[in-house]
């Protein structure tokens, strides 16, 4: 990254530290690849694995957690494969709960981002504090408290019946939209902070000349500051998506059985009833191939894009 | 034009959404924050100002589980905040300061691996891996998964940090005679320490503020705060856990304002 421009690095192209890098790198990247990439790979043989009743594994090879996962051979296993559509659903649900999240957060975000990054620099700190400080609270309290606020009898429809904007709560909680609604909360400010930080470095006479052009203020946004910015956007929607995607209080907590996602489907094989470790480490290696798949597209448009800007 | 610069910039309609944001943002705090001082039995009507929830925590029936769960959540977040932080800080400058050498984008990757990894897949991970070689589930367990996943979180503001600083200070320490360790300790660190302040209170609070992966790895009867929290949440909300909330809301408040003004402080003394 920047290390490419180390001011200074010239004449020692090693650094002062060149010689103990070695020493000093590994010790994080033997925890990290220990407890991390190691288990992920294990995870991996996990997934191929036959199932043992009172959790857990019985260490031969099988398909059939895949197989669960796409196939319904009936009761006794002897009727010819039809596609099984529970777990796809669920996966579905899942990428398109967390692509409204993600809308949600933009359409909210970004107007936020852009104001705060055309304050003058005095107060400009501020208000990004004052964005970032409840990401820092505890997620699952957040998400308490907003289960607290849209619930049945909570204070928002206690409010808006006490002031007669309506008769009946509105039923909200164990629905989608309270599902949208927390994973929005809880990522929204991961959308701000990249966008903030292109419309930051954004040139405003770029705007100014376009304006001058007899450019209407909203034609300028479209043509001008929009494609400008786009990679702050680009990398505040992975930031909410990817998170969104495997998330498991949000569902969990303000959605009921029929807001089933893929984190909560992950958590019942390990820490629920469902009992099946092979079909969890299934499941959990198909989120994680979808995430880094996202991920890839991202990290190839981003170097695209470098090399068009050099 | 007739006022250039602000008027350029400016959209109608930005500053209500900007206001709607925080307001969407703060309003479920503040609200179980006002909550957590009713008097009330029942959660939804306003029965008064009042401390009971407080004592309740501090003294109630579950005062003691509460206790034992803060405690396990102090030390695990403490511990692998330093030891993350550390692990960190030794990496950011073989990164920064190690020059360009083979294997470098690799371990850049690797580094921030706990950050592209989804964290339930994290926590099945290592559940498995932990199940697997036999290590018994405990406060042990769930120290080791926080130290991972702490460290590209530590990384990220100490390397930031360390990027702003100029090669030239201890190269010109090294040229006056410092050793390496010396050129470290007397001058590159002091000049870090508000990145390595920021590092550490970044993977304190985000361990602080695990819940899936903690939940994952925690053996039967060990809790932590979220873990002992997310227990009670499920058979529904109750005043005393407002009451927690509202302290564990400050103490994360507090702990940010600290290390914005340690980040502030040191963004000046750099330039």
């Amino acid at each position: 990254m920047a290390g490419a421009l180390n001011p200074g690095g010239g004449g020692a192209a090693s650094g002062v530290f060149g010689a103990l890098r070695g020493w000093l790198l590994a010790p994080s990247l033997i925890v990290i690849g220990f407890f991390l990439l190691a288990p992920v790979c294990m995870m991996l043989i996990y997934s191929f694995l036959t199932k043992d009743f009172r959790g857990g594994v019985i260490w031969e090879f099988s398909l059939a957690a895949y197989d669960q996962f796409i196939f319904d051979r009936g009761l006794f296993g002897d009727e010819p494969p039809k596609i099984e559509w529970i777990y796809i659903t669920i996966f579905w649900r899942s990428i398109w709960q967390a692509a409204i999240a993600t809308i949600l957060c933009l359409v909210i975000g970004f107007p936020t981002a852009y104001f705060i990054a055309t304050r003058p620099a005095a107060t400009r700190t501020v208000w990004l504090f004052l964005v970032t400080i409840p990401y820092w609270v505890n997620l699952l309290i957040r998400t308490v408290s907003m289960k607290f606020l849209i619930r049945d009898t909570g204070p928002l429809n206690e409010w808006l019946i006490q002031f007669g904007v309506i008769d009946t709560p509105i039923h909200v909680i164990n629905t989608n939209i309270a599902v949208q609604l927390g994973l929005f909360y809880s990522y929204l400010p991961f959308m701000v902070l990249p966008i903030y930080a292109s419309v930051e470095r954004y040139n405003f006479a770029l705007s100014e000349a376009a304006r001058d052009l007899y450019a209407s203020r909203w034609t300028t946004l479209r043509e001008v500051l929009l494609p400008t910015v786009k990679p702050g956007i680009v990398a505040g929607c992975i930031l909410v998506f990817v998170p969104s995607l495997g998330a498991f209080l949000a569902p969990d907590l303000l959605g009921g059985a029929k807001t089933f996602m893929i984190g909560s489907l992950i958590e019942e094989q390990f820490k629920g009833n469902a009992g099946n470790w092979p079909f969890g480490a299934a499941a959990s290696m198909i989120l994680l191939t979808v995430v880094l798949i996202v991920l890839m597209i991202y990290a190839r448009q981003q170097s695209r894009a470098e090399e068009r800007g050099h | 034009m007739a006022a250039p610069g602000s008027d350029i910039r400016r959209y109608p309609g930005f500053l209500p959404i900007t206001i709607l944001c925080l307001v969407m943002l703060y309003a479920p705090l503040i609200i179980v924050m006002i909550y957590s001082f009713n008097d009330s039995r029942s959660i939804t009507s306003w029965g008064g100002f009042s401390l009971r929830w407080y004592e309740e925590v501090f003294f109630g029936l579950e005062a003691a589980k509460f206790k034992v769960a803060a405690l396990n959540s102090l030390f695990i977040a403490v511990m692998a905040g330093i030891t993350s932080t550390v692990l960190a800080t030794a990496a950011a400058l073989a990164m920064i300061r190690g020059g360009s050498f083979r294997g470098k984008p690799a371990s850049f990757a690797l580094i921030n691996l706990p950050l592209m990894v989804p964290e339930i897949v994290t926590a099945v991970a290592t559940l498995i891996f932990f199940s697997t070689i036999g290590f018994t589930r405990g406060v042990a367990t769930i120290l080791v998964a926080h130290i991972v996943f702490c460290i590209p979180f530590a990384y990220l503001p100490i390397a930031a940090r360390l990027q702003g600083i100029e090669s030239v200070y201890e190269q010109a320490a090294m040229d006056l005679y410092a050793s390496r360790a010396q050129a470290f300790w007397q001058v590159l660190m002091p000049l870090m320490l508000p990145g390595i302040i920021s590092g550490f209170l970044l993977a304190f609070i985000i361990s602080l503020d695990d819940f899936i992966i903690t939940n994952f790895v925690k053996g039967a009867g060990v809790e932590t705060l979220p873990t002992a929290i997310f227990g009670a949440v499920k058979q529904g909300i109750k005043p005393n856990i407002m009451a927690l909330s509202t302290l564990m809301l400050l103490i994360s408040v507090i702990f940010v304002t600290i290390s914005y003004f340690v980040g502030k402080s040191g963004a000046k003394s750099s330039q």
